[in-house]
């Protein structure tokens, strides 16, 4: 029953990705490619497409192997069993957040874990510039990107510009200036 | 806490519009949710959507789908929590969905690929953005700077999996603010 097989598959993928974005990839593809639902070569692909397409990696991959395993009912079978792990567990955890985080021990921790967050979110700022610049074809793109990089930072981060708004200007030129 | 005040469809239709112009995946919708749920709702304070942040990195699942779970939890419960979540997946799955059925034109449409190099630039600087505001409002004291340059750099060298990256944060706030007496 392939739908059911793709639940399965999918569910459990969802439970072990802890971290978010690219961490699963590693086990998605082991997932996917060693149950003969894709290729290596169209596992890129996807990947690539997921990269391009708004929404968490996790959920594209999973709409789509469920797509071509098994069209529509597939798609929304797997792309369901990615995020129902999510939704329990953060059920648990929120309900002990709630039960306890005003106790000391867990605001010192939190008070703790705050600053790692501002560290987490300034390292994930380089680790998308990295590859987005190395791919990025000759100076000219390179610099493109850079600028509109600059520009999406000030006009968000000093001028609280809205960010749907500065994703949209973005694209509009990059189709006008990019080669 | 506003509870039963925010309608569901509410819930959906504002994780239905972080969902669709999440691109680059995880803390890239971090200033998205910030602008919608902090600063134009008032569902969760400044402090509150770092934590939120910090415990939807620690538990499965990706970080856009396990916020918008805890932000729909908080105002609505159970099934406040499945309506955050459907918004923020369902842009995702239609968008596939069609670029699984045109799959070969999407690939050679050189408008859609100058577009996305567009995106990819202010991704970045989305990012950058995220980080100053987190930096702000986190990093108030030489110990919280001294704790983000740490989990900055074990992060970009890949030294540690981000989760315990946060524990490890958890532990230093617990032994640091039991020396000193207190967080406040």
């Amino acid at each position: 029953m392939i739908l059911w097989q793709l639940f399965s598959a999918f569910f459990k993928i969802g439970l072990f990705t802890i971290g978010g974005g690219y961490a699963m990839l590693a086990l998605i593809q082991q997932e996917i490619v060693s149950r003969g639902w894709m290729t290596p070569q169209e596992f890129v692909d996807v990947v690539g497409i997921a990269e391009v397409t708004p929404g968490p990696i996790a959920i594209n991959s999973a709409t789509f192997v469920g797509f071509r395993t098994g069209g529509i009912p597939g798609a929304l079978s797997a792309s369901l069993a990615v995020v129902l792990p999510s939704l329990i567990c953060v059920m648990i955890v929120s309900r002990m957040w709630e039960k306890y985080k005003s106790a000391h021990v867990v605001q010192s921790m939190f008070a703790g874990i705050r600053p790692v967050v501002a560290g987490l979110v300034a390292a994930a700022a380089v680790l998308i510039a990295t590859p987005t610049l190395k791919y990025a074809e000759g100076i000219a793109s390179q610099l493109l990107t850079l600028v509109i990089a600059a520009a999406a930072f000030y006009a968000v981060g000093v001028k609280k510009f809205d960010p749907i708004k500065v994703i949209a200007g973005a694209a509009l030129v990059g189709i006008l200036i990019f080669r | 806490m506003q509870k039963q005040s925010t309608s569901l469809w509410k819930l959906f239709s504002v994780f239905f519009r972080i969902g669709a112009f999440t691109f680059g995946g995880g803390l890239a919708m971090l200033p998205l949710i910030e602008r919608e749920v902090v600063d134009v709702r008032g569902w969760v304070g400044k402090d509150e959507i770092l934590d939120i942040v910090a415990l939807s990195q620690s538990v499965p699942g990706a970080i856009a789908v396990n916020s918008s779970i805890f932000i729909g939890l908080r105002l609505r419960g159970v099934i406040g929590a499945i309506a955050a979540m459907l918004g923020t997946i369902t842009p995702s799955i239609f968008i596939i969905l069609i670029i699984a059925h045109f799959f070969t034109q999407f690939q050679s449409n050189p408008i859609l690929m100058r577009a996305f190099s567009g995106i990819k630039g202010a991704v970045i600087g989305l990012v950058a953005a995220a980080a100053l505001r987190a930096g702000k409002n986190a990093v108030v004291n030489r110990y919280g700077l001294v704790v983000a340059a740490c989990a900055f750099f074990l992060s970009v060298f890949g030294v540690l999996p981000i989760v315990w990256i946060i524990i490890l944060g958890g532990l230093s706030g617990i032994v640091y603010f039991r020396a000193k007496g207190g967080v406040a």
